[in-house]
C-alpha cells in the first residue's frame, strides 16, 4: 500500500455555513514531503484537522495506513503527529513535561532517551527545565514540534511551521524535515512560504476556496506551468519591439535597453535558438543576455488568481 | 484502554495543583478555619447542641461539604477550561484518547484534589471540635462519590463555559447558595413547615444530610434517600458528559 493518507471526496461546511471544503480527493504517499499550498481561508486548516480528528467531515471518507479515521480512530491517530499553526502552549509548564505529557497522551511509556534526542535535535536541551512562557516565539514553535515528535509518529503535519521564525531557524527545520524524511516519516506541510515548498517537497498540492486545483510532482509542476525569461542587454536601445519579432512574446524595458523573450518551460530549446536567429536576422546587436525561470511563488499565484 | 494517557492527563493535572497549592489546598482551609471561628465558636457558643450534638461538631460535614462542592468544581472546571482556553485541547483531540479516557483523567484528578482537602479540612476541625465517626466507611464512600460527582459537574462547566465568568456562575450563583440553604450550619428540621418542604427541593440537602449521618448516626432525611440522591447526581452528570462527548459539542466542530 503506497498511499499512507488517503482522502475521498470530503467536504466541510461549519454551522455557521461557511463551507470551508468541496469535495476533496488526495492521496499522500509513503514517505514523501507533501506541501500543501493555498491562500488564506482555503481550507488546508480544515483538511488537516479533519484527517487528525479534531474537525468532522459533513461528508467523504479519510484513511490513515489503511484504517478508517472514524472507526479506526485510535490506530489512525496514534500514527499521526500535528505541530498547530498558532503557538499553543501552557505557558506555565516546563518543556520537560509538557513533551513528557503528550508522549504518554499518545498511550507511550516513558522515553527520556527519545525525548532528549528531539530536544537536542531541536536545540531545546538546555531549555528543558523552563516554564514555557520565558521561551522565545521560534522557541516555542520549536516546541510545538518537539511535542508532535514525542511520540515518534509515521506522518507529520506542519501546519505553518516557519511563521514568524528567523531565516536560520527556518533553514534548521528544514534539515530536520529532511532527517525525518530519512527515517520513513511522511511529512504533509503547509506554509506560506512557497520557497519553503520549492526546497523541501515532493509533490505540491493547490488547494483554493476550498477545491483541491491540482496535485503535482514538484518538478513536472515548474515544468508545466513555469515560465522561463530571456533577457537580452541590447547594444543600442529600441523605441519599440521590431515588426519582425512581433509574432514572439517579449517585453521591452522602459528604457529600451533590455528586451525580454517570455517562453513556456517545455519549449525551451528550438524557441530560444529560433528567437536569437530572428535577432540576428532584424540587426539587433546585444551585450549581454541571461536567464531566469519562474518560482514555485509564481507559477502558485498565478494558479490562484485563473481560479479567481 | 489507554491508561498511560489517564495517567499523563492526572499526573499533569496533580502537577498544577501542586504549583496553584496556595489557591487549590491553603485558602479553603484558612475559610474553613474562619467559618470554625465565626459560627462555631461565637454564634456556635450560644447553640447548646443539635441532636444532641455540640453545635461546632454538627457543622463540620455542613462545612467540608461547602468545600468539597466548590473545590471539585472548580478544579475540574479549570483543569477542561484552561487547554480550551490557551488552545491546546487540539493535542487532547488528536490524540489516540476517548471520552472516557479523558473524563478519568481530568475528573479523576480533580477529585483527588477534593478528597485530599477534604482530609486536611477534617484534620483542621479536628483541631476545633471533637469528632465522632460512626461510619467511617459510608464517610469514605460519601466523601468520594460527592467528589466524583461534583468534578464531573465542574467538568461539564468548563466545557459550556465560554469564559472565565462562566465558570464561575454556576459555583457562585448556584452552589454556593444552595450548600448554605442545605443545611450546612443547621438541620432543616429547624425551619418552619413550608420552608422545611421547600428546603427537600435543594439537591444538597441530600448530600449533607448522608455526609452528616456518617458522622454522628442524625440525618435530615433518610440515608437511603441521600445515597440515592447521590447516585441520581452521578447517573445525570455522566449522561451529561457522554452527550458532551458524543455531539462534540464546544469540543469539534
Amino acid at each position: 500500500m503506497n498511499d499512507i493518507i488517503e482522502i475521498c471526496g470530503v467536504s466541510k461546511t461549519y454551522a455557521s455555513g461557511f463551507t470551508a471544503l468541496k469535495g476533496v480527493d488526495l492521496a499522500v504517499r509513503r514517505g514523501e514531503i507533501f506541501a500543501l499550498l493555498g491562500p488564506n481561508g482555503a481550507g488546508k486548516t480544515t483538511l488537516i484537522s479533519i484527517v487528525c480528528g479534531i474537525v468532522r467531515p459533513s461528508s467523504g471518507r479519510v484513511r490513515v495506513d489503511g484504517h478508517d479515521i472514524v472507526s479506526g480512530w485510535r490506530k489512525t491517530r496514534s500514527l499521526i503527529g500535528l505541530v498547530p499553526q498558532e503557538l499553543t502552549t501552557d505557558a506555565f509548564e516546563s518543556v520537560w513535561n509538557t513533551v513528557s505529557f503528550t508522549r504518554g497522551l499518545f498511550g507511550l511509556r516513558a522515553n527520556p532517551a527519545h525525548l532528549e534526542q528531539v530536544l537536542r535535535a531541536l536545540s531545546l536541551w538546555d531549555k528543558r527545565h523552563s516554564r514555557i512562557m520565558t521561551l522565545s516565539g521560534g522557541m516555542k514553535r520549536r516546541l510545538l514540534i518537539a511535542k508532535a515528535l514525542a511520540h515518534e509518529p509515521r506522518i507529520l503535519f506542519l501546519d505553518e511551521p516557519t511563521a514568524g521564525v528567523d531565516v536560520d531557524l527556518r533553514h534548521d527545520m528544514w534539515q530536520l524535515v529532511s532527517r525525518l524524511r530519512g527515517e520513513g516519516v511522511t511529512v504533509i506541510l503547509t506554509t506560506h512560504y512557497i520557497e519553503e515548498a520549492e526546497e523541501m517537497a515532493d509533490r505540491v498540492g493547490v488547494i483554493n476556496n476550498g477545491e483541491l486545483v491540482l496535485v503535482r510532482e514538484k518538478s513536472d509542476l515548474m515544468r508545466e506551468f513555469g515560465t522561463k525569461r530571456l533577457s537580452l542587454r541590447l547594444r543600442r536601445p529600441l523605441a519599440e519591439v521590431p515588426e519582425a519579432l512581433s509574432a514572439w512574446r517579449l517585453e521591452l524595458s522602459g528604457d529600451g535597453g533590455e528586451l525580454t523573450y517570455l517562453y513556456d518551460a517545455q519549449d525551451a530549446g528550438e524557441g530560444v535558438a529560433g528567437f536569437l536567429d530572428r535577432v540576428r536576422d532584424a540587426g539587433i546587436e546585444f551585450t549581454d543576455l541571461g536567464t531566469t525561470e519562474s518560482s514555485l511563488e509564481d507559477i502558485f499565484v498565478s494558479l490562484v488568481r485563473q481560479r479567481q | 484502554m489507554n491508561l498511560e494517557a489517564i495517567g499523563a492527563i492526572y499526573k499533569y493535572e496533580m502537577v498544577r495543583a501542586r504549583r496553584t497549592v496556595t489557591q487549590t489546598i491553603v485558602s479553603p482551609v484558612i475559610s474553613t478555619a474562619l467559618y470554625f471561628v465565626v459560627f462555631g465558636a461565637a454564634i456556635g457558643s450560644r447553640i447548646q447542641s443539635v441532636a444532641g450534638v455540640g453545635y461546632g461538631s454538627f457543622i463540620v460535614p455542613g462545612l467540608l461539604m461547602l468545600s468539597l462542592l466548590g473545590q471539585s468544581i472548580s478544579n475540574a472546571s479549570f483543569g477542561i477550561y484552561f487547554p480550551r482556553f490557551t488552545g491546546t485541547i487540539y493535542e487532547i483531540l488528536s490524540a489516540p484518547v476517548s471520552p472516557v479516557e479523558i473524563v478519568l483523567g481530568y475528573a479523576g484528578a480533580a477529585a483527588t484534589k477534593s478528597v485530599i482537602l477534604g482530609a486536611i479540612i477534617l484534620l483542621t476541625a479536628g483541631l476545633f471540635v471533637p469528632l465522632h465517626f460512626l461510619h467511617p466507611v459510608w464517610m469514605v464512600a460519601f466523601l468520594v462519590l460527592t467528589a466524583v460527582t461534583f468534578s464531573l459537574v465542574g467538568f461539564i462547566i468548563g466545557i459550556w463555559a465560554d469564559g472565565f465568568e462562566k465558570l464561575q456562575i454556576v459555583p457562585l450563583l448556584i452552589v454556593t447558595p444552595l450548600t448554605f440553604l442545605g443545611g450546612s450550619f443547621y438541620s432543616i428540621d429547624m425551619l418552619p413547615r413550608p420552608w422545611r418542604t421547600v428546603a427537600l427541593f435543594d439537591p444538597v440537602v441530600y448530600l449533607i444530610s448522608g455526609f452528616r449521618w456518617s458522622f454522628y448516626g442524625i440525618a435530615d432525611v433518610n440515608v437511603g434517600v441521600s445515597l440515592a440522591m447521590t447516585a441520581a447526581f452521578l447517573a445525570v452528570s455522566l449522561a451529561i458528559v457522554w452527550w458532551i462527548f458524543r455531539t462534540g459539542y464546544r469540543l469539534k466542530t
